[in-house]
């Protein structure tokens, strides 16, 4: 339970003159729901951008699961087991739910042009594992009845889910999620808790970047706070709400 | 041919009503060239052959613009390497006679090595930047063959190269009358068949790559770039290997009209040609199959009845001709063009998604009838 999946070592990026990450090292243990909060740009997604390969980072080096991640490819950092969502949701609009989810399975799966056209054995094998699969996944995330739509014609919840499902698809190691529960109302995020938590019974660890603090102190094992591009503390939820530093990013300084 | 790919399409939906619209379209398609011939004349006979060729151009197409949604200008750079490659194989330019099945698969090759050579430094590019680069890379082709006479001698300039081999089986030549089994057949249906079979080949490798990991991974490219990185797509290799089929199918049709041709020059592959591809996959339904079949068939057909029937419309109507029938074609075509985007935006067939996607469904609605 306590080996380290991903280790952060002083990762910083900067924006031309502006610095959005300064040397954030942090740590993610196996099996845990790690919540990543901070006040608007303090760097979250920046953060998100770099372990996902979307950000070449300036310095520093990102090991997971014992090996040294490749620097922005993002689609070697799928390969690695490290999957996302995005703080704007990023589906395939066009697409339908199921083969939205059926995406998220090309990483795992080799059928190649001449598997596509001549259809042997293996190919068509493969196919329908992925359907199954994917099948499997609607049902997990609670949106196959909604297989056969559009994503783009879902709702805003469900597209959150259906982002859900096809990063779940990609068989990840670690689960990165970009403000999951924005703009959801009550039992929308009720029912975002619940997927959560069953993922992480399921053996995925979990990175949160939330807003929605009642949310993160509730299910994160640990959470870190960054401000202004540096983490300025990592600690279990009671003990983050109680650190001063941290009143003082959310509420602004002293008064003394 | 439409319902074919329709049928194919539905094959596990009902079989055996799949099976008998095979036989009843195979029985069209075989009887067709014989239907145009007695009806139409061999001039017509050798616009239904085009069209085969501009069948399998667009469905090249289809790949790079309506799968991948990679905007490409210069499409028909690679009906050029086919045909080029062709015509300096086996004519007498340089003595050299190959076998057809040894050079429509090289310039199957060929044209796929330069779409790579394409795809490769436009990775980064989308949309209108795209465009322009491939609009270039097109052009740049054309220039190329028509300047690579000096100081050695390769493509003849602008004269061309004629006398090319036509096609040839084994030992029978489609140049010539056939008779088989005491029927005899023109050259012109046996071309016919031929380019039939290889569309219908090329219709069918089309479907089955559309819904495949493959499709699937070029769509999602098409919708969401970064998206699709983050599924682990490795986007580089994807969207070079939609450069190279779609290639390699502009190649094969190039092939085919060199020995049908049996002469090219620079000429045939301008801009307007490369317009005329693109015409064809966005007027038909771009990522539909059977729309862009429709839109080769009609977009070849359309400006040869232009052609043929102005003339005889104006005599009819004002006893003397008017307006130049060649500039009226253009005019007239353009007409269409205008009135097939105002009134199906998404094509003459778009795909069922296309299609709900244009009825102005928008995102806003599908959110109030979800909550």
């Amino acid at each position: 339970m306590n080996t380290q999946l991903l280790e952060a070592r002083a990762i910083a990026k900067y924006f031309g003159g502006v610095t959005a990450l300064r040397d954030v090292s942090l740590s993610i243990r196996q099996g845990e729901i790690y919540g990543l909060i901070g006040p608007n740009g303090a760097g979250k997604t920046t953060f998100f951008n770099v372990l996902t390969g979307l950000y070449h980072p300036d310095s520093g080096e990102l090991i997971f699961n014992g090996e040294k991640l490749p620097a922005s490819t993002p689609h070697l950092a799928a390969r690695c087991g490290i999957a996302r969502t995005f703080q704007n949701i990023r589906l395939f609009g066009n697409m339908t739910a199921m083969e939205n989810v059926m995406v998220g399975r090309h990483v795992r799966t080799h059928a190649g042009v001449l598997g596509a056209v001549l259809r042997d054995r293996r190919t068509t094998r493969e196919e329908a594992a992925i359907r199954r699969r994917a099948e499997e996944l609607l049902n997990y995330v609670g949106i196959a009845d909604r297989a056969d739509d559009l994503a783009r014609h879902l709702s805003y919840g469900d597209q959150r889910r259906l982002e859900i499902a096809r990063a779940l698809a990609t068989d990840p190691k670690l689960l990165a999620l970009d403000e999951p529960a924005a703009g959801m109302n009550g039992t929308e995020t009720e029912g975002l808790r619940e997927l959560i938590e069953g993922i992480r019974k399921d053996g995925i660890t979990v990175l949160l970047i939330e807003h929605d603090v009642k949310l993160v102190m509730g299910l994160c094992d640990r959470v870190a706070v960054l401000d202004y591009g540096e983490k300025i503390c990592e600690d279990i939820p009671v003990v983050v709400q109680k650190d001063p530093k941290v009143i003082e990013a959310y509420l602004g300084g002293s008064i003394a | 041919m439409m319902t074919l790919a329709h049928s194919l399409g539905a094959w596990r939906c009902d079989k055996r009503a799949a099976i008998a619209a095979t036989i009843a379209m195979g029985l069209m398609l075989a009887a067709f060239p014989f239907m145009i011939g007695s009806a139409l004349g061999n001039s017509w006979l050798r616009i239904v052959d085009f069209a085969l060729l501009y069948i399998m151009l667009a469905l090249g197409l289809n790949i790079v613009v309506g799968f991948a949604g990679l905007l490409d200008m210069g499409y028909i750079a690679f009906y050029a390497v086919g045909a080029y490659l062709y015509a300096l194989l086996a004519s007498p330019h340089f003595g050299l006679h190959l076998p057809v099945w040894l050079i429509i698969p090289a310039g199957a090759v060929l044209a796929g090595v330069f779409g790579v050579l394409l795809g490769a430094p436009t990775l980064r590019l989308r949309g209108d930047y795209l465009a322009i680069v491939t609009l270039g890379f097109g052009e740049i082709v054309r220039i190329f063959l028509n300047n690579l006479n000096a100081p050695v001698n390769i493509t003849n300039g602008p004269q061309g190269v004629s006398g090319i081999d036509p096609i040839h089986l084994g030992g029978i030549t489609l140049a010539k009358p056939l008779s088989i089994l005491g029927f005899t057949i023109s050259s012109l249906h046996a071309y016919y068949y031929f380019f039939l079979a290889l569309a219908l080949l090329i219709v069918f490798i089309t479907i089955r790559l559309e819904n495949s990991r493959i499709g699937r991974a070029w769509v999602a490219i098409r919708e969401d770039e970064i998206a699709a990185k983050s599924c682990g797509i490795n986007t580089r290799n994807i969207k070079l290997l939609a450069f190279t089929m779609g290639a390699s199918f502009g190649g094969v049709a190039g092939g085919l009209f060199a020995g049908f041709q049996g002469f090219v020059s620079p000429e045939s592959f301008n801009l307007m040609e490369s317009v005329m591809v693109l015409c064809m996959v966005v007027l038909g339904g771009m990522g539909n199959i059977p729309g862009v079949i429709l839109g080769g068939i009609l977009l070849t057909i359309l400006p040869e009845v232009f052609r043929h029937g102005a003339g005889p419309v104006q005599m009819a109507l004002f006893g003397k001709i008017l307006l130049d029938p060649e500039a009226l074609r253009m005019l007239l075509f353009g007409l269409a063009l205008i009135v097939v985007m105002l009134y199906r935006p998404a094509g003459l067939w778009p795909s069922t998604t296309r299609r709900r996607e244009f009825r102005g469904e928008s995102t806003t609605d599908a959110l109030k009838e979800g909550e």
